[in-house]
């Protein structure tokens, strides 16, 4: 039944179409109607017609009296785009069209914060996309102010205001330099959305490892590692120690736990004990004379 | 007779004829591999022939047969036996079957001989070698083999307090926006990547840093590009990389490109692709004595040991060599046949080969674990 009436609508736009070349039109109608807002089509000519508006997504029957005004009340129309307006008479069909274009008013954005996760102290490392929709969820193409806000850990906010331009506004922030959760926030009149940008801690910056006995054996551990902004280096980051003596070595893979690494290793006279985490080198320390 | 009849009767005498030379002379280590060798034993007459069928009865799992045949009985039970060759606890070993052997008679009197006999066992990741040195004694008109049995250490029954980090992940559902973020991705990079020309084709080595603050599962995946800009061949690093991550950690890889000659490559396309997932930072493995051994028969050897409290089943061993300029020169690995109980060192050799080892200056040893009922 739906097929049989797209059908049926199909041949009545393309009849129209080649009608439309010869007839000069007896339909008044307006040239853009806001999404959701009331409008009317006035015919001329008398007699009885039926009234079809064909958009995207929507089509609209109405049966009319030629030379009257059809009224549509408000939220007839909500897709925004082209629609084709059809008046089929008992001997005579006539056309038009009209653009119904979203609604000024900002009811909704979708807003994009990338990446979610970062160092801090980056640059240009946070990047928000918003792209604003009216009620209807159309893209409102007017120029639209957008501004942003982040508010980090520490207190401290960065905002740029930007004018949405083809209904999408974007813009570029820095990780401060205190770890945490930021707010990231875009506001459009009374609309606004929040992401969470997590700035983690960076490399660590100075990495420094210590020995004492332990038996039989050596403990080693660092001292608490940050990075260059003084945050400390997250719990399960990855600290290597390796033991260099003469004719051997041994390594060993340590997470930070409570922002330390330690870790027992063998106790050779004259062995040298180095740290590292990732591509960062720490220090290196001596245990004992060298044989 | 056309030639294809002539072929065919050639081809069934042949195979008849083969058929009847490996049943009636059959060599050790087959008799090993078939499901019902035990009529085709000789009788323990010799030193050779006791290890033959000793070897045998492991390959069938007869622990029982094995043990009752062995010559020192009264030093171990045959539980002991059995888990000296199959493991105390859930290993490579557990799963292990025996592929074939080999008898090295090594010196001999009247009534004693010493054999070294290898089990070349396969498993799921590769073959190992076991290799022990067994006494054989005359026992009247019979040989005997004395085991030299290992007995794996025991963990005394105790709770060990273990509070290192896990990471768990909770991913973006259906029901949230499409603009809400997902869980960013761990952030990887490869410090390292050099090509070498190898008789069998082209090697890719090189390192990735995970240089997030999250775990990452990881691999990398190599394509060859020629001149023209086509590709010739694509690999991935397969079980040659550590594939789990931890943060900051970080892991060589290798990728083999068999019969390609580095002359056709052009440029090289790299790929390392990394993906949350939930992980642990327990167990932590130390690697003790590392030592590089000269050719012949050149390799890294150390001992690895669980300063954790947990059972690690499965570990497995990855080497990284650097030439004196500090250019990584070759990747290799090991994985290690039994498990590694807390604070029991178990020792690993990772083979290099012996043009590589000339130019090896310092080196460079990881670990991945595997436990049974956990991923990592």
């Amino acid at each position: 039944m739906k097929s049989r009436f797209t059908f049926l609508l199909s041949g009545l736009v393309l009849a129209a179409m080649q009608f439309a070349l010869a007839q000069s039109g007896g339909l008044r109608l307006p040239k853009t109607v806001e999404a959701g807002s009331a409008f009317s089509i006035q015919s001329t000519g008398s007699g009885k017609a039926v009234l079809y508006v064909v958009g995207p997504g929507q089509v609209l029957r109405r049966n009319v009296q030629l030379g009257e005004t059809a009224f549509f009340a408000p939220g007839g129309l909500h897709n925004a785009g082209h629609y084709l307006v059809l008046l089929v008479g008992e001997s005579s069909t006539d056309n038009g069209a009209f653009d119904v274009v979203a609604a000024n008013q900002p009811a909704a954005l979708s807003f994009l914060a990338k990446p979610s996760r970062l160092p801090v102290d980056l640059r240009d490392g946070i990047s928000g996309v918003v792209y604003v929709f009216d009620t209807f969820q159309n893209l409102v193409l007017a120029p639209t102010q957008v501004s942003f806000q982040l508010s980090g850990a520490a207190g401290a906010v960065q905002t740029r205001t930007v004018l949405t331009r083809n209904g999408l506004a974007w813009t570029k922030m820095d990780s401060e330099a205190k770890e945490g959760a930021a707010q990231f926030v875009a506001r459009v009149g009374s609309v606004t959305g929040t992401r969470v940008i997590e700035q983690v801690p960076g490399d660590p910056c100075r990495l420094r490892v210590s020995a004492r006995p332990a038996g039989q054996r050596l403990a080693v551990e660092t001292e608490p590692v940050r990075d260059c902004s003084g945050n400390a280096v997250l719990d399960g980051t990855i600290v290597t120690f390796t033991e260099s003596y003469k004719g051997g070595e041994a390594t060993v893979d340590v997470p930070l736990k409570h922002g330390v690494a330690r870790t027992e290793m063998p106790a050779y006279e004259g062995a040298r004990i180095s740290v590292a985490t990732g591509v960062v080198m720490g220090n290196e320390i001596r245990w004992g004379k060298e044989r | 007779m056309n030639i294809g009849r002539f072929l065919a009767f050639f081809i069934a005498a042949a195979t008849l004829a083969l058929i009847v030379v490996g049943t009636l002379w059959p060599i050790p280590s087959a008799i090993a591999m078939a499901g019902s060798g035990a009529d085709l034993l000789r009788p323990s007459s010799t030193p050779q022939a006791a290890v033959e069928n000793l070897a045998h009865e492991i390959g069938q799992q007869d622990w029982e047969k094995a043990y009752s045949n062995l010559a020192n009985k009264n030093e171990f039970s045959e539980e002991d036996f059995k888990r000296d060759l199959t493991g105390s606890y859930s290993s490579l070993r557990t799963y292990a079957t025996l592929d074939n052997f080999e008898l090295r008679p090594l010196h001999a009197s009247a009534d004693e001989e010493q054999i070294q006999l290898k089990l070349h066992w396969s498993t799921v990741v590769g073959t190992f070698v076991d290799t022990r040195e067994v006494s054989v004694v005359r026992k009247g008109d019979r040989w005997e083999v004395t085991w030299p049995v290992v007995k794996e250490p025991r963990v005394p029954p105790q709770v060990i307090a273990v509070n290192y980090l896990r990471w768990d992940v909770i991913y973006r559902g259906p029901e949230d926006d499409w603009g809400t973020q997902d869980v960013e991705a761990p952030h990887v990079r490869i410090v390292d990547m050099h090509p070498v020309d190898r008789s069998d084709g082209v090697v890719i080595l090189g390192e990735l840093l995970n240089e997030d603050v999250v775990p990452a599962f990881v691999t990398v995946k190599a394509t060859l590009l020629a001149k023209d800009g086509s590709a010739i061949a694509t690999e991935d690093s397969f079980d040659k990389i550590s594939h789990v991550l931890l943060p900051k950690q970080v892991t060589p890889f290798l990728i083999a490109f068999h019969n390609v000659e580095l002359s056709q490559v052009d440029s090289v396309h790299m790929d390392p692709s990394a993906s949350l997932i939930a992980a642990s930072a327990d167990p932590v493995i130390g690697i003790e004595d590392q030592r590089m051994n000269p050719a012949p028969g050149a390799s890294l050897t150390g001992k690895l040991v669980n300063q954790s409290g947990q059972v690690v089943n499965v570990a497995h061993v990855l080497g990284t060599f650097y030439d004196k300029s500090g250019q990584l020169v070759w990747v290799s690995d090991q994985y290690v046949d039994r498990a590694l109980v807390p604070e029991t060192p178990v020792a690993f050799a990772i083979s290099i080969p012996p043009d590589i080892a000339r130019k090896v200056s310092t080196e460079r040893a990881v670990t991945t674990t595997y436990s049974s009922g956990r991923f990592q």
